[in-house]
């Protein structure tokens, strides 16, 4: 931050930096303070919570360090037992993935379908169910979790309703299969009102006159969404698979308040691993050592989706 | 799957029959969408001995108001509605101002390393936030500033995201307005805030809103920075009354309630910033 000198222009991205600077020898004299008046409380901020505890937590995963009192150098000792020496780590790994696998999945089939269906309704319509869509993103998701265990309590609405439909309802929220199943549906309806906007908007992006032409050449419904609308929405589907999938490996609070990570551990997830082990097992470093864990699972998870994009997500229009 | 399905005319409104059972099938799928919301409001006003009992009914034997007088008083909730507006509305209006500043800072001004700063902050995005909650409550601790309103606004108003959507608007500005401002003898900082922040305006919003929506639903931080319910934010607050009563449905429901209705008017209020926000997340790089 040695030279600095303020232009009044705006479109500067970064090439120009070497061109401004240059021929402003006189500017350069210029007090530099008023740089620091506008990027000093952000960095600020950034250093301090950001990136100090960031540097932090990578030194933390490295001691044995009890929420209260003295701290404990171990070295790598905290990886070495979450690879080789807690089986619990391995097991929220799997659920995690096997549920952001499924709700990933799940979330994209239904949010396309029904922007598709949306879309199909025009303008007045497609706006108020987006909201209505979009009320379980804002209410609190204690609030959701609370509601679905009512709901699927063994003797709740849900299963007195099957009753009368002459089905015996499984215990949602009490055998292992259907407890990460309870996770899925309670999840879908939390979280779907967000890319179904993203997607209503990349739809609401589509030349019409493409689809018109599509509907004169004959296509179906069908045939014109895979072979017009899909391939035109495709980097919004790509987009919203990439933040879908990291949303779905920070599950936390969905686990915590509606199945407390059981039956038997079946749905404690990895962050839910992660926070027992700091505040509730008083092991800070080892909850440290998971989140770096997290991280790098997350940074690989997408990065192998980068890599896959060329194979379905087209960018030319 | 809808109106097309009908006979190919231009005109979708056009299609009568197709378009009709469409809307009917979408308002069926919207009443089931809701139901839950309607199940708690129902339950809320049901007697709590009867909340099983009653089984697909709507309505218990009697209207059970004192469902939600038991919530009012079982947790302190008009503090703890007070203290998650006040949070979220301080974080929010935190947010936007540093934004602002840093996005002006890292437009208008060159300095040697910038668009290597930038890169840097901005790569924090990627970062899980539970990365950085365990080195935060231990610096918290170290502070004294566990079960705090700096501890519950501060770690998260220092994000990328708002500088980054702020800049991408003010990269697209043309100068012209700065310049003419600065001739006319105004300094920056009058000029940043008369001439630059109001043609900012959407971009703002749209930070101010998910901040704040993200302050009003952040639970596993306050989870683990509040030890009291004087300080819990909502989230919080029915985590404690739900660990008190987790069984007594009827003034849980009440609870609920009181804690969804304000979000539902967030959301009505604000949808159009919600709705560009959104979009403008998924679309602001490009």
């Amino acid at each position: 931050m040695a030279t600095v000198a303020p232009t009044g222009s705006g479109s500067t991205i970064a090439s120009p930096t070497t061109a401004r600077t240059a021929p402003g020898a006189a500017r350069r004299r210029r007090p530099r303070w008023p740089l620091a008046l506008y990027l000093g409380p952000g960095m600020l901020g950034f250093s301090v919570f950001i990136v100090l505890p960031l540097l932090f937590s990578l030194v933390m995963s490295l001691y044995d360090w009890p929420l209260f009192g003295q701290a404990e150098f171990v070295g790598l000792e905290n990886y070495r037992r979450m690879l080789t020496g807690d089986p619990a780590f391995w097991a929220s790994l799997f659920t995690t993935v096997l549920f952001a696998i499924v709700y990933t999945a799940a979330n994209l089939a239904v949010c396309l379908g029904l922007s598709y269906w949306l879309m199909s309704l025009g303008r007045r319509w497609a706006s108020s169910f987006r909201v209505l869509f979009f009320i379980p993103v804002v209410t609190p998701m204690i609030g959701n979790a609370l509601i679905f265990r009512l709901m699927l309590n063994d003797d709740g609405v849900v299963n007195q309703m099957l009753a009368r439909l002459g089905i015996s309802g499984p215990s949602w929220l009490s055998t292992p299969g259907w407890a990460m199943v309870s996770l899925v549906l309670m999840s879908l309806w939390q979280g779907i009102g967000y890319n179904i906007i993203v997607l209503g908007a990349g739809i609401a992006g589509i030349s019409p006159s493409v689809l018109e032409a599509s509907r004169i050449d004959g296509a179906g419904p069908i045939l014109r969404f895979t072979r017009v609308i899909f391939p035109m929405l495709s980097p919004t589907v790509f987009f919203c698979t990439v933040m879908t999938v990291i949303g779905a490996f920070k599950v936390f609070a969905q686990p915590y308040a509606l199945t407390e990570g059981g039956p038997a551990n079946s749905t404690t997830t990895l962050v839910l691993l992660l926070y027992r082990n700091g505040f509730s097992y008083d092991r800070l470093g080892y909850a440290s050592a998971l989140a770096w864990a997290l991280f790098v699972v997350v940074m690989l998870i997408t990065a192998f989706q980068f890599s896959q994009q060329k194979r379905w997500v087209s960018y030319d229009s | 799957m809808t109106a097309d399905t009908l006979p190919r005319t231009t005109a979708r409104r056009a299609s009568g029959g197709g378009q009709l059972l469409s809307k009917v099938l979408l308002v069926v799928v919207g009443v089931v969408f809701a139901f839950p919301f309607l199940w708690m409001l129902a339950t809320s006003l049901k007697p709590t001995d009867e909340v099983f009992a009653t089984g697909t009914s709507l309505i218990g034997s009697r209207i059970a108001w004192d469902n939600y007088q038991i919530a009012w008083t079982a947790v302190p909730f008009g503090r703890i509605l007070l203290n998650s507006l006040l949070v979220a509305l301080l974080g929010a209006g935190l947010t936007v101002t540093v934004s602002v500043l840093s996005a002006y800072a890292f437009t208008r001004f060159t300095f040697r390393g910038r668009a290597a700063l930038f890169g840097g902050f901005l790569a924090t995005m990627v970062l899980p936030q539970e990365i950085l909650v365990i080195p935060l409550f231990f610096m918290m601790q170290q502070l004294q500033l566990v079960n705090s309103f700096p501890a519950l606004i501060l770690p998260f108003a220092f994000g990328a995201f708002g500088t980054f959507l702020i800049r991408q608007f003010l990269l697209s500005l043309p100068p012209d307005y700065e310049e003419a401002a600065t001739i006319d003898g105004a300094g920056r900082l009058r000029t940043l805030v008369s001439v630059i922040v109001p043609l900012l305006r959407a971009p703002i919003a749209v930070v101010f809103v998910f901040s704040f929506i993200e302050y009003w639903g952040s639970f596993l931080w306050p989870l683990i920075i509040v030890n009291d319910a004087s300080m819990a934010t909502v989230p919080i607050g029915l985590q404690m009354f739900s660990g008190e009563r987790g069984t007594d449905w009827g003034p849980m429901m009440a609870a609920v309630t009181l804690v969804v209705i304000p979000s539902l008017v967030i959301v009505v209020l604000l949808q159009k910033q919600l709705r560009q926000g959104v979009a403008m997340s998924g679309f602001g790089g490009r």
